[in-house]
C-alpha cells in the first residue's frame, strides 16, 4: 500500500506544482518593469507601473463593467432556469419530454463553444430577419446566450443535490399538513439554497470568463473583458495583463479560502454539537 | 422518487408541475435545439454577399415554397485536404491529450481520496481554484513560459542545459500541456468522486488473500473507476475536439485545429453556410461521445446514493 | 398495561377499517389481499420481517401510496383519493425526519402552522406537548445538537402536537440502543393512554411488538398470516410460520389417529410416540397434521427418576426420551437441545432454578420428556 500511495502522492505534488507555476509566474512578472514581460529587469523592478497603466486602460475597465452587468443577469437568471430543471428531473418521475430536457442540459457543458456560438447567432439573424428583434447583437443576445449555455451547469448541480435529499423530510412535511408548495417553500428549497448558491457562483465565472461564444454573439459596440483580453495576446504577451491576470487571481483566491474556510468551521461546530448531545445523553 | 410522483400527482397543483418542466423546456428549444436546426438549414445554402451572407432556402415555384438544398458545401469539405486534415488533426489532439490528461489526473484523484480528512478538502479547492480564474488567462500564462525568451527557456538557459532557447510555443506540445492544463479539473473531479465511494476494506481484503498493491489495484480499485474514467475522460475528450482559445494563442500556424477553422471562415471568410457545414460535421463527429456521456452520467445521477 | 384488557372487552365500532387491499409495484404485490379492523384508543403492531409489506401497508394508510385496489376507512370514511395533508392521520418516521435547520420549537409547531391557528394556541400547545416528552429545555436546540433519544422524542412530539386521532409509527424504537428502547417503550405506552390516540406501530422486533401491542398482526409477503392479541398470537398460532416467527417452537409432523370430542390422538414417527392433544380444531382421521409446541412447556427429567411408563397407552401419550448434546446457559434459565432417538432435535427451556451446575441435568444425559396434552398446538397449514 505504500508504495503504492507515494507515487500517487508524488503525482499530486507535482500535479499541483503544474497547476500553479504558470499563474505565480504572471504574478510575479506583473512587477516586472521590462515590457517583454518575461526578461526580469532587475535594475528597475519590481514595480506597480502596469497596475497604475490597468487603472488607466478605458477598454479594458470598460470590459470589465460590461462583463459584469451581464455576468450578474445571467448568473441569476440562469440559476432560476436550472433550478427548475434540477427539480423537474429530480422529482418529477418520467414525464413528457424528460429525456428532451436531460439531452438538452447535458450537451450544453460538452459542446464546443464555436458550434454553440455560431448556433446562436444565427439563431439572432434569423430572428432579426424575420420578427425585427432583436436589433442587431449586443449586450442582450450576449446575455442570452450566456444563460443558455450557463443553466446546464446550475441544472446538474442542482439536480444532484435533490438526488441526495432525503424525501422523507418532505413527506414528514405534508404528513403534517402542509401543501406541495409549501413544502417546496419551506423544507426543501432552504435545504437546496447552498446547491443554488453554488450554481449561481459557477453560472456567475462561466459568463463572465467566456470568450468564443461571446465573440460569436457581440456586435461591434461591445467588447467584454475576456474579448479585450483576448485581442491584446493575440499579438503577444503584454504586462498590464499579468497585472490584471494578479487582480483575478487573488480576487478568487481570496473568495474560495474565506468561503472553505467558513463552511469548514460551521462543520466543525455541527460535529462539536453532535457529540455533546450524545455525550449528554448517555449520562 | 416515483413514491413523491405519486402523491404529488394526485394533487391539484399537477398543472404547476407541468408550470416547473416547460419554462426550462421552452427555452432550451428555443434557444439550443433550434440554433442547431438553423445550422443545419444554412448548411445547405449558398453563401451571398449580402446581409445574411447567404441565400434563401425556400424558391417560390408556382405558389408552392421548395427547400433547396445546395450540397455543395460539404462536397467541398470532402474534397479539399485542409478540412478533412483539421478533423483529423483535431481528434488527435484531442485523444493524446485526454489521454495525457488521464495519466496526471488520476493519481492526483486517488491521492486526494486517500488522504485524510483533515487534507482532503484543501486539496480539492487547490485543485479547483485555477478554474475559478479565467481560462483565458491561464492559457496566456503558458504563453510567458513557452516563449522563446520565456521562463522556461530562460531557466534552461541559465542552467547550461541548453544553447539556444527551444522552440515550445506555437507546436503540439504546447497545443497539449494548454488543453490538459485547462481541463484537469474536469478530469480530477469525476475521478475523485468517484474513487471517495470506494470502500478501502476490499483493498485490505485484497491484501488479506495475497494481493500484492498493484494488482489489488488493477483487480479492485481500476475497475471500479471505471465510470469516474469514462465521465472524466469523455468531459475532456468532447470540447477540447472543437477548442479554439489554446491553439489560437498556443498552437500551431501550419496545421490548424477544426474549431480555429470555423472560426475563420466564419469571420475571416463571411462564408456561414460552409462554416455550417463544418458545424454539423463536427456535431455528427462528436454524437457518439456526446450519447456516450450523457449514459454514463444518467447512470450516475440517478443511481441511489 | 391494564388498560389494554378494557380496549378490546366491548364490541365497538373499529376506527380504521382496511377492506381488501392489495398495492402492486409493477408485477410484484408489496401487499397482498389484506384486510383487518383497528379500533379506536388500541395499540395495534404489524410485526414482520422485511418485505413482508408491512411498511408500505403504513405508507398507504398514511397516504405516500395508494392501494392498487382495495379501500381504507378510517371513521367511517374512504380515504383513497385523499392526500396526505389533509388526512387526521399523522406519522412518526423511522428516520425521524426532523427539519434540520428548524429548532425544535419550530419543528414541533410547524404542523400546527399549517391549521392556522394564532401564534399564542400554538405556542401553549408546543410548550405543552415539549413537557409531556420530556424536551422542554431543549426548545431551542436544532437536530443535530440532539441525541438520538432526544431527536425521537420531538419526534413523537411533532406528530402528536397536532392531536391526531390516528398515529402511525414506522420502526419506532429500531434506532435507539437497548436500554433506552426498554425505556421508550414504557413511555410510549404511557403517552399513548393518557393521550387517547389509536396508534399503528410497524416493526420487525417481535419483543416491541409484544410489549407494546394490545392486538398485532404478523404479516408475511404481502399478507396477513394471523391477527391477535400477543397471547393469542403466541399461545394459539394459526400456522406453522406464525408459530416459527414468534419465539422458539418444536414442530412434530404426524398423522391422526382418532379425533375424539375431547382429545385428539396423533402418531408421530419423528417422536416415537402418540401425542394427545386437547381442544383442537376439527381435524380428520388419518390427516397429515402439525404440531407446535414451545420449549417452554416441555418438562425434563432425567430418565433414571422418571416413573417407568405403565404400559397403559394413555400414560404414555405425550412422552419422549432422547439424550441432552447441547445446554445454552442464559443465566436465569437454559434451553437444553435434546436429540431424540429419531434423529430429531427438540428444544426445551427450563429455569435454573438450582444454583450448582452438577445439580442441574447436564450434557450427554439421558432425559425424559413431558409435557401436558393442553400445552401443544396442533395446525393444519
Amino acid at each position: 500500500m505504500r508504495s503504492h500511495g507515494r507515487f500517487s502522492r508524488t503525482m499530486l505534488g507535482l500535479g499541483l506544482v503544474f497547476l500553479y507555476v504558470p499563474i505565480l509566474s504572471m504574478i510575479v512578472f506583473s512587477f516586472n518593469n521590462s515590457r517583454l514581460v518575461t526578461v526580469w529587469d532587475a535594475a528597475h523592478s519590481p514595480t506597480l507601473k502596469w497596475y497604475g497603466e490597468l487603472a488607466a486602460n478605458q477598454q479594458i475597465l470598460g470590459g470589465a463593467w460590461l462583463s459584469i452587468r451581464i455576468a450578474l443577469v445571467s448568473a441569476t437568471a440562469a440559476s432560476v432556469l436550472g433550478t427548475l430543471a434540477g427539480i423537474a428531473l429530480a422529482r418529477f418521475g418520467p414525464f413528457r419530454g424528460r429525456t428532451l430536457l436531460t439531452g438538452m442540459t447535458t450537451a450544453p457543458i460538452v459542446m464546443p463553444e464555436v458550434i454553440t456560438g455560431l448556433s446562436l447567432l444565427l439563431l439572432f439573424v434569423a430572428l432579426e430577419h424575420t420578427i425585427g428583434w432583436p436589433r442587431g447583437v449586443g449586450a442582450v443576445t450576449i446575455t442570452l446566450a450566456h444563460i443558455t449555455f450557463c443553466m446546464a451547469f446550475v441544472t446538474v448541480v442542482v439536480q444532484s443535490r435533490l438526488v441526495g435529499f432525503d424525501v422523507s423530510l418532505e413527506e414528514a412535511a405534508m404528513d403534517l399538513g402542509a401543501r406541495p408548495h409549501t413544502v417546496f417553500r419551506r423544507v426543501t428549497l432552504p435545504l437546496i439554497l447552498p446547491a443554488i448558491v453554488s450554481g449561481w457562483l459557477l453560472a456567475f465565472t462561466l459568463s463572465w470568463d467566456d470568450l468564443v461564444v461571446t465573440q460569436f454573439v457581440a456586435g461591434p459596440g461591445s467588447s467584454t473583458l475576456p474579448m479585450v483580453i483576448f485581442s491584446k495576446v493575440r499579438l503577444g504577451v503584454s504586462p498590464d495583463v499579468n497585472a490584471l491576470a494578479t487582480i483575478l487571481v487573488l480576487i478568487v483566491a481570496s473568495g474560495i479560502v474565506t468561503s472553505t474556510l467558513v463552511l469548514r468551521s460551521r462543520q466543525r461546530r455541527r460535529e462539536r454539537d453532535a457529540q455533546l448531545a450524545a455525550a449528554a445523553e448517555s449520562l | 422518487m416515483a413514491l413523491t410522483v405519486s402523491t404529488l400527482a394526485r394533487t391539484r397543483s399537477a398543472a404547476g408541475r407541468r408550470l416547473v418542466a416547460a419554462i426550462p423546456i421552452a427555452w432550451l428549444l428555443a434557444l439550443f435545439l433550434v440554433p442547431f436546426l438553423i445550422v443545419l438549414k444554412i448548411s445547405f445554402s449558398e453563401v451571398r454577399l449580402a446581409v445574411p451572407p447567404y441565400a434563401p432556402l425556400l424558391h417560390w415555384q408556382h405558389g408552392i415554397p421548395w427547400p433547396v438544398l445546395h450540397l455543395s458545401n460539404y462536397a467541398f469539405l470532402f474534397t479539399d485536404s485542409l478540412y478533412a486534415s483539421s478533423y483529423l488533426y483535431s481528434l488527435k489532439v484531442a485523444a493524446v491529450s485526454t489521454a495525457c490528461c488521464l495519466a496526471i489526473g488520476y493519481p492526483m484523484a486517488y491521492a486526494i481520496a486517500r488522504s485524510g480528512a483533515a487534507w482532503r478538502s484543501a486539496l480539492l479547492m487547490a485543485v479547483v481554484l485555477p478554474f475559478w480564474t479565467s481560462l483565458l488567462l491561464r492559457v496566456y500564462a503558458w504563453m510567458g513560459l513557452l516563449k522563446n525568451n520565456g521562463v522556461i527557456n530562460n531557466v534552461l538557459l541559465a542552467l547550461g542545459l541548453i544553447h539556444q532557447p527551444l522552440t515550445l510555443l506555437q507546436t503540439d506540445f504546447a497545443v497539449y500541456i494548454g488543453i490538459v492544463y485547462s481541463y484537469l479539473p474536469f478530469m480530477i473531479l469525476p475521478l475523485y468522486a468517484n474513487l471517495e465511494k470506494h470502500d478501502v476494506t476490499l483493498l485490505e481484503a485484497a491484501a488479506d488473500l495475497g494481493a500484492t498493491p498493484f494488482r489489488a489495484f488493477l483487480r479492485v480499485t481500476l475497475p471500479q473507476s471505471l465510470p469516474g474514467i469514462a465521465s472524466g475522460a469523455l468531459l475532456v475528450f468532447i470540447p477540447a475536439v472543437g477548442e479554439y482559445v489554446v491553439p489560437s494563442l498556443l498552437g500551431r500556424t501550419d496545421q490548424l485545429m477544426i474549431g480555429r477553422v470555423l472560426s475563420d471562415e466564419f469571420f475571416e471568410n463571411r462564408d456561414w453556410p460552409l462554416a455550417s457545414a463544418v458545424a454539423i460535421l463536427m456535431l455528427l463527429l462528436l454524437v457518439v461521445p456526446i450519447t456516450l456521456l450523457q449514459r454514463v452520467e444518467r447512470r450516475s445521477l440517478e443511481a441511489p446514493p | 398495561m391494564s388498560a389494554r384488557a378494557t380496549a378490546d372487552s366491548a364490541p365497538r365500532e373499529p376506527y380504521v377499517r382496511i377492506e381488501h387491499v392489495t398495492k402492486r409495484f409493477g408485477d410484484t404485490a408489496a401487499v397482498e389481499d389484506v384486510s383487518l379492523e383497528v379500533y379506536r384508543g388500541e395499540i395495534f403492531c404489524l410485526l414482520g420481517g422485511s418485505g413482508s409489506g408491512k411498511t408500505t401497508l403504513l405508507r398507504m394508510l398514511a397516504g405516500f401510496e395508494t392501494p392498487t385496489s382495495g379501500h381504507i376507512y378510517i371513521d367511517g370514511n374512504d380515504i383513497g383519493a385523499i392526500p396526505p395533508y389533509e388526512r387526521p392521520v399523522n406519522m412518526m418516521f423511522q428516520s425521524y425526519a426532523l427539519f434540520p435547520h428548524m429548532s425544535v420549537t419550530k419543528n414541533v409547531a410547524f404542523g400546527l402552522e399549517q391549521e392556522r391557528l394564532s401564534r399564542q394556541e400554538i405556542a401553549a400547545r408546543v410548550a405543552d406537548m415539549l413537557e409531556l416528552v420530556k424536551m422542554t429545555p431543549y426548545g431551542h436546540r436544532k437536530p443535530h445538537q440532539l441525541s438520538g433519544g432526544q431527536r425521537q422524542r420531538v419526534a413523537l412530539a411533532r406528530a402528536l402536537v397536532k392531536r391526531p386521532k390516528l398515529l402511525l409509527l414506522d420502526e419506532p424504537l429500531a434506532a435507539l440502543d437497548r436500554k433506552l428502547r426498554e425505556h421508550t417503550q414504557f413511555e410510549l405506552v404511557n403517552i399513548q393512554q393518557r393521550l387517547g390516540v389509536t396508534f399503528i406501530v410497524v416493526t420487525h422486533d417481535q419483543q416491541e411488538a409484544m410489549t407494546l401491542a394490545s392486538r398485532m398482526g404478523v404479516m408475511n409477503q404481502g399478507r396477513i398470516a394471523q391477527i391477535g392479541t400477543p397471547a393469542e398470537i403466541y399461545e394459539s398460532p394459526a400456522t406453522r410460520f406464525v408459530a416459527d416467527f414468534i419465539g422458539s417452537v418444536n414442530l412434530f409432523e404426524g398423522q391422526v389417529l382418532d379425533a375424539g370430542s375431547a382429545a385428539v390422538r396423533i402418531r408421530c414417527a419423528e417422536l416415537g410416540a402418540v401425542l394427545r392433544v386437547a381442544r383442537c380444531p376439527d381435524v380428520a382421521s388419518g390427516a397429515t397434521v402439525w404440531t407446535a409446541i414451545r420449549p417452554e412447556k416441555i418438562q425434563l427429567e432425567r430418565a433414571a427418576t422418571a416413573p417407568p411408563s405403565t404400559g397403559v397407552a394413555e400414560d404414555s401419550a405425550n412422552r419422549a426420551r432422547g439424550t441432552v448434546k447441547e445446554i445454552a446457559y442464559l443465566g436465569n434459565s437454559s434451553v437444553y437441545l435434546v436429540q431424540l432417538e429419531s434423529g430429531k432435535s427438540v428444544r426445551v427451556t427450563l429455569p435454573n432454578a438450582l444454583r450448582s451446575a452438577e445439580q442441574r441435568i447436564g450434557r450427554d444425559e439421558s432425559v425424559e420428556l413431558s409435557w401436558h396434552d393442553t400445552s401443544p398446538v396442533v395446525l393444519t397449514q
